[in-house]
């Protein structure tokens, strides 16, 4: 198995800072770290974050409202950093059409073409103690300096 | 003997006392919450962690499929750590294993809001709040 040095902030534990008076980075990292990873903005297009943060209500069988102003706060630096963002490397959008708007990383062609067709296989998961294929962390440790990178 | 009984139940007594103490920071929050309470039903008496406990405990079916109840994720246990639905880890609800719970206000009433409504479909009332940290601090 290859390593990729992946950009995933890992969630540091930043709870006495209240979110009002952090920066995007900070808040992303303390408020989508809470019940998981930092998923990498670069995996996703625009529109999709912003579906996903006019969601948050609802969000994957839980309810994980914010205030609206950190939801904003959050929601701009997704778009102005998502896979589609100008200047930044869309090879996650391949074979994503423009119509598609997808809320997971694991559901797009990209994800799915370079982790067996989508069946990550039970063992695998297992053998990396990851609950479930989103638990990127898992298989792609490491790094941190928030670029996606694949050496 | 009945010396030995007082003895022990004064003991015990004391030790609860000692450890069911809010600190300055959850006890402001059930302060605010036994306002909000109050001004809801003016017989408010005070909070009751079996009741807490009750909410604590429950199976609803009024909330979100996947989350039946606080102890999908929270464990039936306040004293041992929990677990996200994703895996990640989450500290004890019990203050005397974190005592620096309920201390936030910001975040207590996030939590709230957010595990309430997946939970019971519903928000919580401050009573419910009260009842849920009281038992907590007991813990
Ligand atoms: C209250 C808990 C909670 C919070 C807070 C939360 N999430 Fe999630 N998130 C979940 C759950 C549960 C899933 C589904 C995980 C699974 O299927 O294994 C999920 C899944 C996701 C996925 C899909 C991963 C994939 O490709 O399968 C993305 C993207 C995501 N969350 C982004 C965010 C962002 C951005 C934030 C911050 C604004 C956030 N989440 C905050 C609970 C949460
Ligand atoms: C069970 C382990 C496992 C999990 C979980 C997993 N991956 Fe992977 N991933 C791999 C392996 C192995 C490869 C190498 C596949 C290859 O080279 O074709 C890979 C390749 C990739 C690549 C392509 C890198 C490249 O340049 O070839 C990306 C991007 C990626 N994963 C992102 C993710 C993201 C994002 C998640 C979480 C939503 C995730 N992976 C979850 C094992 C995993
Ligand atoms: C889907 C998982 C999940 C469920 C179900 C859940 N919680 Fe939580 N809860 C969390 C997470 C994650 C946190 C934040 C992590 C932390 O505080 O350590 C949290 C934190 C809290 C907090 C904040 C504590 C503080 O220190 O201020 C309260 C209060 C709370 N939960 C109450 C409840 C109640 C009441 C229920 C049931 C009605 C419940 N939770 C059900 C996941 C859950």
């Amino acid at each position: 198995m290859r390593y990729h040095v992946l950009g995933f902030a890992i969630a540091a534990s930043l709870t006495t800072v209240p979110a009002f008076a952090a920066t995007p980075e900070v808040a992303m990292a303390k408020e989508c770290g809470a019940c998981h990873m930092v998923y990498p903005a670069s995996q996703l297009p625009a529109r999709s974050w912003t579906a996903l943060m006019a969601s948050l209500g609802n969000h994957f069988g839980e309810n994980a409202a914010l205030d609206s102003a950190t939801t904003k706060q959050i929601a701009d630096l997704l778009t102005t950093t998502a896979a589609d963002a100008a200047g930044r490397n869309n090879r996650a959008l391949r074979g994503l059409s423009a119509t598609q708007t997808p809320l997971r990383i694991t559901e797009t062609p990209y994800w799915i073409s370079k982790h067996g067709q989508g069946r990550v296989a039970a063992t695998a998961l297992a053998a990396v103690k990851a609950k479930s294929a989103s638990d990127c962390v898992a298989c792609h440790a490491g790094a941190s300096s928030g670029q996606f990178d694949d050496d | 003997m009945r010396m030995t009984l007082t003895a022990l139940a004064f003991l015990s007594a004391s030790a609860t006392l000692a450890v069911a103490a809010p600190g300055p920071a959850q006890q402001a929050q059930l302060d605010t919450y036994a306002t909000l309470a109050k001004a809801v039903d003016p017989a408010f008496a005070g909070f009751s962690a079996e009741h807490g406990k009750t909410l604590f405990l429950a199976k609803s079916t009024t909330g979100k499929p996947d989350t039946p109840s606080c102890t999908t994720c929270h464990t039936a246990d306040p004293t041992k750590p929990g677990q996200t639905r994703a895996g990640k880890a989450i500290g004890p609800m019990a203050i005397s294993m974190k005592a620096d719970r309920y201390s936030i206000p910001a975040e207590t009433e996030k939590w709230f809001g957010r595990n309430c409504d997946s939970v019971l479909g519903r928000a919580c009332t401050p009573l419910e709040k009260g009842d849920f940290i009281t038992f907590m601090v007991g813990q």
